[in-house]
């Protein structure tokens, strides 16, 4: 853990001074800023405060921008080491393996949460100045931020993943890219399809579907994250069996972090420098 | 023996790259891996680390398997061109490598040592290449190690780095560190290691000190007389040999006749001014067991 934290303390430093922090939390301020501004209008509208207004556009954003953000942090992590042959010597000192992937988890987990807590900060306070909050929606911006911190880490340990299973920092930059496209905007839009296809509600859409949709960590984000009424509407549009989905997703964005480490743990240990 | 490689072979991609090798390292011995780019010097360094693992042979660092925790807390490495990262500056490097060594205590005084105190709290990307190397040799230096293997540590340096970086080894050695040093500069290794071991082709061809290997190579010495310039040609004549300018003479005899030449030139008394023994350096050297190993 000593070793772990001695990582830690170097990659944050690196995240800082390569501005990978300061460029986090300035996408994150500014789209949560001006998203919460275009929410303050519409939100009277819909009955609820401005907060829950921001914070349902803020999911939505955060789907896209978390896991962009995560891969931007990690993509290098271990083929930069072995391209500047920092590898070689790190795995010579009497420090596991998987120390140093936690080190560097510790490191980018802390710049992702300085950045959401900004971001999600600055929504609640523009709520506050233009429009209303409540406690409700403050807990619901809280179930966001740990959603969010969630998705962001399972992005980093698949982005460590890549980096030690491609080698190579060019090769992890256009896998990572690759992954983001598929699992954040692809598969959506392929179950889209398969719903148009199955109109009929035949077995892909009764069976399938609601599997399929928690398994992906972007789609389990928005699930366990939706303000309940919207997640009501959705499940009665598509997840029949209700009750087996209650915990799915939430199970799924506790599982996908974890599963991402292991599998990183294991691309590095096949490395021989 | 600190460091003992019995029979080592490495297969990569088809091609042994490392065949047979067999070498010790005792405490405090400086020994030299020699051998031109491709050799298998530094497959040989990682082998020995526990970075490759072996296909046939054992490698055993005071009696601990490479790669173990018992042998990695005893072992420095420093890497070919190892660059660190260059938005960290020196200290915080060496402040996180010495904190899994657990010895936190020696930083200021590695970098004060390594010459590179001033520049600690500079960016990495602001270093010179011997700069990084000396914070290289810094890191190598933490937690006294009981075995450093240095791989082509004094590529690229200049003349005087490289003999700050020698003293700081022959340092390490005197309190008892096995030191395994590889390089192709051969001539800069004379006097600054205990024995040598050249490397062809993944095959060990030599491994002995480094009189040993001149008496057993013979190659021929080369004497070198200055005089009087009225008075050369006559020694000339008498001693044979020939002049290289004005003033000098140069002999070559082999080995066996060495103290019977000098002894010849001594007799002629003051007329001689001076006398230079020049023994095969270290590229002859190796370029006869180079030769030796192809016939
Ligand atoms: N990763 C690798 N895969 C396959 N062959 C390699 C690899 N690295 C080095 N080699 C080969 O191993 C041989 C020895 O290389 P190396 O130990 O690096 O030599 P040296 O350090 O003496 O210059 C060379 O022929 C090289 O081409
Ligand atoms: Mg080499």
């Amino acid at each position: 853990m000593r070793t772990a934290f001695a990582f830690a303390a170097n990659e944050f430093r690196i995240s800082r001074r390569n501005r990978l922090l300061w460029a986090s939390v300035l996408m994150m301020v500014l789209f949560s800023g001006a998203l919460t501004l275009l929410s303050s209008g519409s939100a009277g509208n819909l009955g609820v405060d401005t907060l829950t207004a921001a914070s349902a556009s803020l999911a939505t954003l955060s789907v896209y921008l978390v896991p962009l953000i995560a891969l931007i942090l990690s993509f290098d992590a271990i083929a930069g080491e072995l391209e500047r042959g920092t590898l070689a010597l790190i795995l010579t000192y009497p420090a596991p393996r998987f120390s140093l992937i936690f080190g560097k988890f510790l490191a980018h987990g802390a710049t992702l949460a300085i950045a959401l807590c900004l971001g999600y900060g600055v929504a609640a306070g523009v709520s506050l100045a233009v429009g209303s909050a409540s406690i409700e929606s403050a807990m619901y911006l809280l179930r966001l931020l740990g959603g969010a911190l969630l998705l962001g880490a399972s992005f980093l340990g698949l982005g460590y993943a890549l980096s030690a299973w491609t080698r190579s920092t060019g090769a992890a930059a256009g896998y990572a890219i690759g992954a983001w496209l598929f699992v954040v905007v692809l598969y959506d839009v392929a179950l889209l399809a398969g719903l148009v296809v199955d109109t009929s509600g035949g077995p892909f859409s009764k069976i399938y579907f609601p599997w399929l949709l928690i398994a992906n960590p972007a789609d389990a984000f928005r699930l366990v994250t939706l303000p309940s009424g919207q997640a009501a509407e959705l499940s009665s549009g598509f997840i029949s069996s209700a009750a087996a989905m209650s915990a799915g997703p939430l199970v799924s964005l506790l599982a996908w972090p974890v599963a991402m480490l292991v599998l990183a743990w294991m691309s590095i240990r096949r490395i021989s420098p | 023996m600190t460091l003992q490689v019995s029979g080592a072979s490495i297969v990569r991609g088809g091609v042994r790259t490392l065949n047979q090798v067999s070498l010790s390292v005792a405490r405090g011995e400086r020994v030299a891996l020699v051998g031109h780019n491709g050799a298998g010097k530094t497959t040989l360094m990682k082998a020995v680390l526990g970075l490759w693992p072996l296909d046939e042979g054992e490698v055993s660092i005071m009696g601990e398997p490479p790669g173990s925790k018992a042998a990695q807390e005893r072992t420095a490495y420093l890497p070919e061109n190892v660059s660190f990262h260059p938005a960290l500056t020196g200290r915080e490097v060496l402040q996180m490598l010495a904190s899994i060594r657990k010895d936190s205590a020696s930083v200021e005084r590695l970098l004060e040592r390594v010459g590179i105190a001033d520049a600690a709290s500079r960016r990495i990307g602001t270093y010179s290449k011997g700069m990084r190397q000396r914070l290289g040799l810094a890191q190598a230096l933490l937690a006294q190690p009981r075995l450093a293997v240095l791989d082509e540590p004094t590529s690229g340096l200049d003349p005087v780095s490289r003999n700050d970086f020698y003293k700081l080894v022959d340092e390490l050695a005197g309190n008892g560190t096995a030191i395994l040093i590889s390089s192709h500069a051969l001539t800069e290794l004379e006097a600054k290691t205990d024995r040598i071991a050249i490397l062809r082709n993944g095959h060990l061809v030599v491994n002995d000190t480094l009189t040993a290997l001149r008496q057993q190579a013979g190659l021929p010495i080369k004497v070198r007389i200055t005089a009087n310039s009225m008075l050369t040609d006559a020694i000339a004549e008498s001693l044979g040999g020939r002049r290289i300018n004005g003033q000098s003479l140069e002999l070559v005899c082999a080995p066996e006749t060495k103290v019977k030449t000098l002894s010849r030139i001594t007799e002629l008394g003051s007329i001689i001014e001076d006398v230079d023994v020049i023994p095969p350096c270290l590229d002859e050297l190796y370029q006869y067991y180079s030769a030796e190993d192809q016939q």
